[in-house]
């Protein structure tokens, strides 16, 4: 009787390693199958309408207000040493290194992530996948790997698209509305940001959590309890988990790109 | 089949306007408009105090910027930060007794080399090492002797 929290303990701990190898196997049959679309183009189109065309709206609208708060925030702070004039470094630096990302992941994960994992959850449940299954159509390689790909490849135009679109928030708070100088902002900008050690490391960013993203929502959708609580769960810890990835692989980016 | 088709144009739009914002962080957000590319060549520079400089730090003559640093180290036997210079190979002809000085790009600025040209006939190659040099300013010395000159001026 003592030993039953012991063995309670054993049990999670066994079924949490089961877990983190299925999500490993299971991404290996993942990527396995993604040559295979190279015939079917049609289904990544698809899936790179529902993915990423249906995110371009939160993203777009967050990107712009994201930059026009760092405007602000940036110019309040700045102004006090007389240095508004790097405004546009500031914007942009903290867009192309980090808030681009990150943002876009977890804008990404609640918009796209979620749904994925609803989708295949619910396939799982109704049991459409093992109808699949019993035709002889393999369903990681007919809608996970397609629906993979389609993340993979959405989730770094998102951050590139709400980082451009935040810089030019910034730029319209700064210039437009407090008066920075038009030329000296983009100048600025321009002699400061790195090609290879900020927007590239930015896009490597983006694309690092594009796949832990993707794959963390078709895994819970696939691994799901198929039963409409066990679906809702999937969806939450999709959420949940991706968040979290994406932080902590964040910090990791960061400290490997740019802590020399 | 009208159905379809929206989708792919809708899709090929993401796709356009994640390349163009990809593009647009290449070009107006970063440097590389005007960074150098293409054939350099390397010359080396000692000073015996390079302050804050660094790695990619720009070059410049008479403003215009025509390379960067590309490496820096100390040389243990002279005591000496030795400091290698790559060059737009577009800017070959600086005469041998060029000088390199390190300087601030206002108040508190990243520092910067500004070659001065010399008035010598053979021109800087791959390779060769600059004679005439000085080094950055290091704000604490400069506070320093100023405290030390008015000290003595009140003594006196």
């Amino acid at each position: 009787m003592i030993l039953d929290p012991l063995q309670q303990l054993g049990r999670k701990g066994l079924a949490y390693f089961g877990r983190l190898g299925r999500g490993h196997l299971f991404l290996m049959q993942t990527l396995a199958a993604v040559p295979g679309l190279v015939l079917r183009p049609g289904l990544v189109i698809r899936q790179l309408h529902s993915v990423g065309v249906l995110t371009l709206l939160i993203i777009l609208v967050s990107g712009l207000f994201v930059g026009m708060v760092l405007g602000l925030q940036g110019y309040n702070t700045l102004v006090d040493f007389g240095a508004e004039e790097s405004l546009g470094v500031v914007v942009a630096l903290s867009l192309v290194r980090e808030l681009g990302p990150v943002v876009a992941a977890l804008l990404f994960a609640g918009r796209a992530g979620s749904a994925l994992t609803a989708e295949i959850g619910l396939m799982k449940a109704t049991e459409q996948l093992s109808g699949m299954e019993m035709m002889a159509v393999d369903p990681i390689r007919r809608v996970v790997a397609p629906r993979f790909v389609a993340g993979f490849i959405s989730m770094p135009l998102l951050a590139a698209i709400f980082s451009i679109v935040g810089v030019y928030g910034g730029y319209f708070v700064g210039v437009g509305l407090l008066g920075v100088d038009d030329g000296a902002f983009w100048s600025q900008m321009q002699a400061k940001v790195d090609l290879n050690d900020d927007v590239y490391n930015g896009v490597i960013k983006s694309f690092v959590f594009g796949f832990v993203a993707v794959w963390i929502a078709v895994f819970e959708g696939y691994d799901t309890v198929p039963t409409s609580e066990g679906v809702s769960r999937a969806t939450t810890r999709t959420v949940v988990h991706t968040a979290l990835a994406v932080l902590g692989l964040d910090f990791v980016l960061t400290a490997l790109m740019f802590g020399d | 089949m009208g159905h379809s088709r929206l989708i792919e144009i809708g899709v090929g739009l993401f796709v356009a306007a994640g390349m163009a914002a990809l593009f647009m962080l290449a070009m107006q957000v970063s440097n590389l408009s005007n960074s150098i590319s293409g054939d350099t060549y390397a010359i080396t520079a000692a000073f015996e105090n390079i302050g804050g400089l660094k790695v990619r730090s720009p070059v410049t003559v008479s403003g215009v910027r025509v390379g960067r640093v590309d490496a820096i180290d100390y040389d243990s036997r002279a005591f000496e930060a030795v400091v290698t210079l790559s060059i737009d190979s577009r800017y070959n002809s600086f005469p041998e007794d060029t000088s390199a000085s390190i300087f601030t790009s206002g108040l508190l600025g990243e520092q910067y080399i500004a070659l001065e040209p010399g008035g010598s006939e053979t021109n800087l190659a791959e390779g060769d090492r600059l004679q005439l040099t000085q080094s950055a300013l290091v704000i604490e010395q400069l506070v320093g002797q100023f405290l030390y000159n008015q000290a003595g001026k009140q003594q006196e």
